[in-house]
């Protein structure tokens, strides 16, 4: 469906991938009305610092939005704000806001992002037991990153880690708690999780894999304690809980629209209604390079589905699908990740863990699908080329450090 | 407010002011600078926020560190004044910068 001639545009959520489809939309020449409603106060602003050098306070606030208020302005956006969208009247082309006001639309792009997964122990609702998804939450995590405090996470995935660390900078007692076996279980390889819990331990932070928590406890309302199924008390003046992400479908779903996982959309990001696009965390898409569906929780993701919703409305050739990445900052790791690793039959290790500067790749039938880099540029950079090119390459090769990652890319691409 | 000039591959240039301490990188995004994608946002991440500097301010712009050096090595066209914009600090001294966009940033 052509839909270059849409007279308004209107965007639910004001994440990454919305303030990359504004920006698309624009200068890709599109002149008609464009509409961002957004549930949150502030101005559309990159979430990434929220778990690193903004939680420092090193961070400050106007950095985090992506344009100033004068750009929205300047460029005809009309921000609604503090307000949520309550539903989609696709047979009238209308999205209801609450408050009762309506917004007509021609294209209609769902950035409507996800939310924490609710902590499902009692003393859940106690105060300073914070989630860590919008900027919000931050400013009421900061003024509790005090030296000396005790702080326990539940949950050792990126956000978890990340905050940790920050915490372990800053002074506090830090104790991280992981159902799992290991840190990071979902997303990365045994060597990495091995690694990760050593670098926090070293750095002071206790780790407790294979714990369950039972509930938190508390003291006039505040908590004062994580207790673990097996007993186990944790004094704690804070927790912050990292169990994950839910894609907000909601909307989307009570409108009829398909659902898979996420808001289903194809290589355009085009939902199962033409006129309506989905991008970012809620959305799921066609992985190209992995011959299925998935949804990714990235920023690289949401900016390429902003592009993507954009260019298909403006009826301009797709924009590139590039190999999915994603990074994390803990202590001074810079960890770069290329690819998607679930299917690997194979894994390299290249560079020693103890030098706080390796990569693991994964392969599946000798074809590179995916890196984790630590402090490793070039290991990062050339896989994400390589991982897109679906060339075979050598295990034997890839794990000598002495053959220079341009040379092994080199190689692959004459193979 | 240091003045910061941004050359497009074909020649377009559009003056920005922009504030003391944040990166070069920054004050294209804010200004919707088109050839500096700037992906991660500053993290140092992705090079996608690569520019050639001119060589009068070449001394000003500070030392690379070594992750940036090894993120450049793999960007496209690296000349010897390539560098990541989001690690360019934004000072009085680099009023009247000029930098120049590549082609592409992939």
């Amino acid at each position: 469906m052509d839909l270059s001639d849409a007279s308004q545009i209107v965007l639910i959520g004001g994440g990454q991938a919305a303030a990359q489809a504004v920006q698309s939309l624009r200068m890709g020449g599109y002149t008609g009305k464009l509409v961002l409603v957004g549930d949150e106060p502030a101005l559309p602003y990159q979430r990434p610092p929220l778990s690193k050098a903004y939680m420092k306070g090193e961070f400050a606030e106007e950095r985090l939005f992506f344009k100033p208020a004068a750009w929205y302005e300047d460029n005809g956006v009309e921000l609604i704000l503090s307000t949520r969208a309550t539903k989609i009247d696709r047979a009238a082309q209308i999205v209801e806001l609450e408050h009762g006001a309506m917004l007509n639309y021609d294209a209609l792009i769902l950035c409507t992002g996800s939310r924490p997964r609710p902590l499902p122990a009692k003393g859940s609702d106690l105060e300073n037991v914070f989630d860590l998804r919008g900027l919000a939450d931050v400013d009421r995590i900061q003024p509790n990153m005090v030296s000396g405090r005790r702080l326990v996470i539940i949950g050792a995935g990126y956000i978890g880690l990340e905050a940790a660390a920050v915490a372990r900078q800053m002074g506090l007692e830090v104790t991280v708690l992981e159902m799992a076996e290991r840190v990071l279980a979902r997303v990365t390889s045994p060597t990495m999780s091995a690694f990760y819990e050593k670098e926090h331990r070293s750095q002071g932070a206790t780790i407790l894999t294979g714990a369950r928590l039972d509930h938190l406890e508390g003291e006039g309302g505040k908590v004062s304690a994580a207790v673990l199924a097996d007993g186990t008390k944790l004094p704690a003046d804070i927790v912050l809980v990292g169990i994950g992400i839910l894609p907000n479908i909601e909307l989307a779903k009570d409108a009829g629209l398909t659902i898979d996982n996420g808001i289903a959309t194809d290589r355009d990001a085009r939902t199962s209604d033409p006129r309506i696009f989905a991008a970012g965390d809620c959305a799921s898409r066609p992985l190209i390079h992995y011959g299925h569906a998935g949804r990714l929780e990235s920023v690289h993701n949401a900016i390429e589905q902003g592009k993507l919703a954009a260019a298909a409305i403006l009826g301009k050739p797709r924009p590139p699908e590039d190999c999915p990445w994603f990074w994390s900052d803990q202590y001074d790791l810079k960890l770069q990740i290329a690819g998607l690793n679930q299917g690997h039959d194979e894994i390299v290790v290249r560079g020693n863990p103890d030098d706080r500067k390796f990569a693991v790749f994964y392969l599946r039938n000798g074809t590179l699908i995916a890196v984790d880099a630590v402090n490793s540029p070039p290991e990062f950079l050339a896989s994400k080329k390589l991982i897109m090119t679906g060339a075979k390459i050598a295990p034997d090769m890839l794990k000598d450090t002495s053959i220079s990652m341009k040379d092994i890319a080199a190689a692959a691409a004459t193979a | 407010m240091p003045k910061i000039t941004y050359i497009d591959h074909d020649g377009t240039e559009r003056t920005v002011e922009a504030k003391n301490g944040e990166s070069v990188m920054e004050a294209a995004i804010k200004n919707s600078i088109p050839g500096i994608d700037a992906d991660c946002g500053g993290a140092c991440a992705c090079a996608t926020c690569h520019v050639y500097v001119d060589n009068a301010f070449m001394d000003k712009v500070g030392e690379q560190q070594e992750m940036e050096k090894s993120m450049l090595d793999f960007a496209e066209n690296v000349q010897e004044n390539s560098r990541l914009s989001c690690q360019i600090t934004v000072s009085d001294e680099l009023d009247g910068l000029r930098v120049t966009t590549p082609e592409s940033q992939h």
